[in-house]
C-alpha cells in the first residue's frame, strides 16, 4: 500500500517537500505505522514526529486508525496560530 | 462571505462584526491578535504563517460550533491571516455576538485559546539572527494524551 503524507512548517522544510510518499508491504496500515515509517525516513525529525498529530481526511486521528486507499493523510506538528 | 476563513489579505474587523450583528444581540465582543515586535528581549522582524488551509477552516468552524453548543444564541466569525506579516499586522480576528455581554467575553476568549490548540496553522519567527518555526505556543507539553481533543469534544 502506498500512502502520501502532507508535511508542513519545519517538517516540510526538513524533508525538502510538502509531501512524502511511503510504501508499505502490508495492505493494512494504521496511523502508528505511518509514524514509524516517517521516523525511519526523517531520523533527525524523530522527536518532532513523535509530538505531531496525524490527520486523516482533515480530522485528528489516533494511532490505531486504519487507513484506506485515497485517504488524505497529514502530519500536523504542534500548532502555533493565533 | 464565510464566517470562518483564512486569507492572504489584510484582515479588517468590521466585516466580521457585520457577519455576527443580530437584532437580538446585546453584545459583540471582538479580539484582534497582532504581530508583536519584542518577545523576551528578542526582536521579531516579521512572521510567516503557513496553514493546512482546508482543515484549518474546518477547525475554525468547529470552534464556532463548540461556542454555539455552550451559548445557543451566539454568532461567531473568525479570520486568520497566512503568508508574511509585518509588525502590528492583524494575524487573527474574532467577533462573537450574544444577547448579553458576559457570554460574549467568555466565548471570544475561548475561541482564541482553542485556535492555539487545534487549528493547523504554524508561525515562523524571523529574527535579526535567524528564523524558526514555532510549535506548542501554549508552552504545554505537546499533546500528552497523544492528540488534542478530537472532533467536537470540549476541554
Amino acid at each position: 500500500m502506498n500512502i502520501d503524507v502532507l508535511l508542513f512548517a519545519g517538517l516540510a522544510e526538513n524533508a525538502g517537500d510538502s509531501k512524502i510518499s511511503l510504501s508499505f508491504a502490508d495492505e493494512q496500515v494504521n496511523v502508528q505505522a505511518v509514524r514509524n515509517e516517517l521516523k525511519n525516513l526523517l531520523p533527525n525529525m524523530e522527536d518532532l514526529i513523535e509530538k505531531s498529530m496525524v490527520a486523516v481526511n482533515q480530522e485528528y486521528a489516533t494511532n490505531d486508525v486504519i487507513l484506506s486507499v485515497g485517504d488524505e493523510i497529514a502530519l500536523i506538528p504542534p500548532v502555533s496560530g493565533g | 462571505m464565510k464566517n470562518f476563513y483564512l486569507t492572504k489579505e489584510k484582515i479588517e474587523i468590521q466585516p466580521l462584526i457585520d457577519l455576527v450583528t443580530d437584532r437580538n444581540a446585546g453584545a459583540i465582543c471582538t479580539f484582534i491578535g497582532t504581530v508583536r515586535e519584542m518577545t523576551k528581549g528578542k526582536k521579531t522582524l516579521y512572521l510567516e504563517y503557513q496553514a493546512y488551509i482546508e482543515m484549518a477552516e474546518k477547525k475554525l468552524q468547529q470552534i464556532g460550533e463548540e461556542i454555539k453548543a455552550d451559548h445557543l444564541d451566539a454568532d461567531v466569525a473568525i479570520a486568520h491571516r497566512i503568508g508574511r506579516l509585518d509588525i502590528s499586522d492583524v494575524a487573527v480576528a474574532i467577533a462573537v455576538s450574544t444577547p448579553h455581554r458576559a457570554a460574549s467575553f467568555e466565548a471570544c476568549r475561548y475561541a482564541i485559546e482553542r485556535i492555539k490548540e487545534i487549528v493547523p496553522i504554524w508561525k515562523q519567527e524571523n529574527w535579526e539572527d535567524g528564523q524558526q518555526w514555532v510549535g506548542d505556543q501554549k508552552e504545554q507539553i505537546a499533546y500528552p494524551s497523544g492528540k488534542p481533543e478530537l472532533g467536537g469534544d470540549k476541554k
